[in-house]
């Protein structure tokens, strides 16, 4: 009866040894999986926060060594840092506002059968070829180049203005929603796009969300666009001024490079790497609860 | 309503592809894409008779095919143990934590990775502890593939449990309860419900990385490679970069890119057709 009784749960509760040993050893991996993954940022965070001879010594591993917040208050005083900020936050504002709207806008048609839609696939195969086909660095260069943009923010958000993607999810998404709720607003009366606005947007929820935050992370990592399409460094979004920084790039004048020269290099450059990743620690747990879903039943169907 | 993004994709997707015929002429800034003289397949002839450019395609496949394979069990099996743990709360927070590398940049990490695996870095010290001599990671044209590879599986494998959790997810629950009923234990369930379950998503995701054996990941060794590992790392994208933009060869640069987009064109298409084919998998 025992023994029996021990193998029918030994699947939920770990009855038997067997499966004891597995939970600590299953655990034990995924925690150690886990210290892998936040290591390297904290560790970063902490050199940012150690004194220098510490950071020099290699003595800083998980904890901070002889805090302090000099490297912060070095960063404070770098116009060139926040020059960048700016241009990232804008770039954000504006990027993630064109490529959510337009992306909505493109996916709700496209939700929708040939049938409804005739031209359905006419859009498809505009859009397919254009996901597949790269023109490549220098075509895509010299277009931004001939139409004006360089060393404008809109060099940043207009090539990528609609994220094609992007676009399949969110259709994925608002296809698997049940037609019938559309069908009884139609019978009220609901014209086409109140039915997008009041009852399909609303219900697309999880998956704009997924997109807000894909489209946040593009914009906000971007770095190689705003390397070839600026000539003038104080154009550069963050993570390009950062790229630059780190490649030693004559990017700073000659005031910040003696500067640079004094300070510790590392405990500074830790401090503006943990600056530039924070706005991603901030806004991820918000959305990630969104994305996991938006994603499967968008990205994954059948 | 679909209009307004049809434009953008328009001009900066469609309008450029004219720029492609630079690949066949010998392009003069003064005269523009389409005044420069037109020199048939020049481009390519000399592309081929440059050492470099065989170099770089074997680099690329190589590091890419390493990528993909190294890439393609881990996520599956982390997947496996991630469903085996009964803890929500500790699911969801190491969900959390191996999710969060894949969001931060190429730029951010290539600023650690630099850090960590200095010769007198964290990775380094941890070696000579072990009695193992420091390695040159970064400088030394084999030990810098390896740090490529362990790099991008570090950044992505957290996050391409997502898919596989989702197939487990979707697994018949009333199987595992019949599978207990005739004495099955954990690792026989795993291997003989769990597994099978999830197998058409495996073959699926195997077939569409298939299009990606040309993308050995520009934005990573970009920003970690060196002249001195140039021989085993430089590959097709930062090849493109540098003969283009730092060298401002327009036209090689350009057919080099265009051998890239039509042959990565044609292993997409063909993926898709067999994931079609495989499962009924469409993209749109």
């Amino acid at each position: 009866m025992n023994r029996t009784n021990s193998k029918h749960t030994s699947g939920l509760h770990g009855g038997s040894v067997g499966s004891r040993i597995f939970i600590v050893i299953n655990i034990t991996i995924l925690t150690m999986l886990a210290v892998m993954c936040a290591f390297p940022v904290v560790h970063m965070f902490s050199v940012s926060l150690s004194n220098q001879s510490a950071v020099a010594a290699n003595q800083v591993n998980l904890l901070p060594v002889g805090f302090n917040l000099a490297s912060y208050k070095m960063v404070a005083k770098r116009e060139a840092f926040w020059n960048s900020f700016g241009v990232s936050v804008q770039r954000v504002a504006i990027g993630v506002t064109i490529n959510t709207v337009l992306t909505v806008l493109m996916a709700y048609p496209l939700s929708k059968s040939v049938r409804e839609f005739p031209s359905r696939r006419v859009y498809v195969w505009i859009l397919l070829f254009a996901m597949i086909f790269d023109g490549g660095l220098i075509p895509n260069y010299l277009q931004v180049k001939n139409l004006d943009l360089f060393d404008t923010i809109w060099a940043l958000v207009l090539p990528g203005a609609v994220p094609i993607y992007n676009v399949i999810l969110v259709m994925n998404f608002m296809k698997q929603l049940p037609d019938t709720i559309e069908e009884a607003a139609e019978v009220d009366g609901a014209s086409y796009f109140q039915r997008f606005t009041r009852i399909v947007l609303p219900l697309s929820k999880p998956s704009i969300a997924t997109v807000v935050l894909f489209s946040f992370l593009n914009h906000w990592n971007g770095w190689f666009d705003g390397k070839i399409y600026n000539n003038n460094t104080a154009n550069y979004p963050l993570q390009t001024y950062l790229q630059a920084l780190l490649a030693n790039t004559d990017l700073t004048n000659s005031s910040e490079a003696i500067e640079n020269a004094l300070t510790n290099v590392k405990t500074l450059q830790a401090a503006q790497l943990f600056l530039t990743m924070l706005p991603i620690l901030i806004v991820y747990p918000f959305l990630q609860k969104y994305f996991t879903k938006g994603l499967t039943i968008g990205a994954v169907k059948g | 309503m679909i209009l307004p993004g049809i434009v953008f994709v328009f001009i900066f997707k469609y309008m450029p592809l004219g720029g492609i015929t630079i690949a066949f002429k010998e392009f003069l800034p003064g005269k523009g894409i389409w005044g420069s003289p037109w020199v048939g397949f020049e481009n390519f002839e000399y592309m081929m008779l440059l050492p470099d450019t065989k170099q770089v395609m074997w680099n690329t496949l190589f590091i890419a095919a390493a990528k993909i394979i190294v890439n393609f069990p881990i996520p599956i099996i982390v997947s496996i143990l991630l469903n085996e743990v009964r803890s929500a709360k500790f699911k969801r927070t190491v969900q959390t934590i191996i999710y969060l590398p894949y969001f931060i940049s190429w730029v951010i990490l290539a600023g650690i990775i630099q850090d960590l695996f200095a010769m007198d870095g964290i990775i380094n010290n941890l070696l000579n502890l072990f009695g193992i001599e420091s390695i040159y990671f970064l400088g030394n044209k084999y030990a810098f593939i390896g740090v490529l590879i362990g790099t991008d599986v570090w950044k992505n494998f957290g996050y391409n449990t997502v898919v596989y959790l989702a197939a487990i997810t979707g697994i018949d629950e009333s199987l595992y309860e019949a599978a207990k009923i005739d004495g099955a234990n954990r690792f026989q369930q795993i291997m003989n419900i769990t597994l099978p379950g999830i197998a058409p998503i495996v073959t699926l995701m195997l077939i569409l990385n298939m299009g990606n054996v040309l993308n050995a990941g520009f934005e990573q060794i970009f920003n970690l490679y060196n002249p001195l590992v140039y021989s085993t790392a430089d590959i097709i994208d930062t090849f493109v970069y540098r003969i283009s933009l730092v060298e401002a060869n327009y036209s090689l640069g350009t057919a080099v890119g265009l051998l890239k987009s039509v042959v990565s064109f044609i292993l997409i298409i063909t993926s898709y057709k067999i994931a079609n084919k495989y499962s009924d998998y469409t993209v749109f």
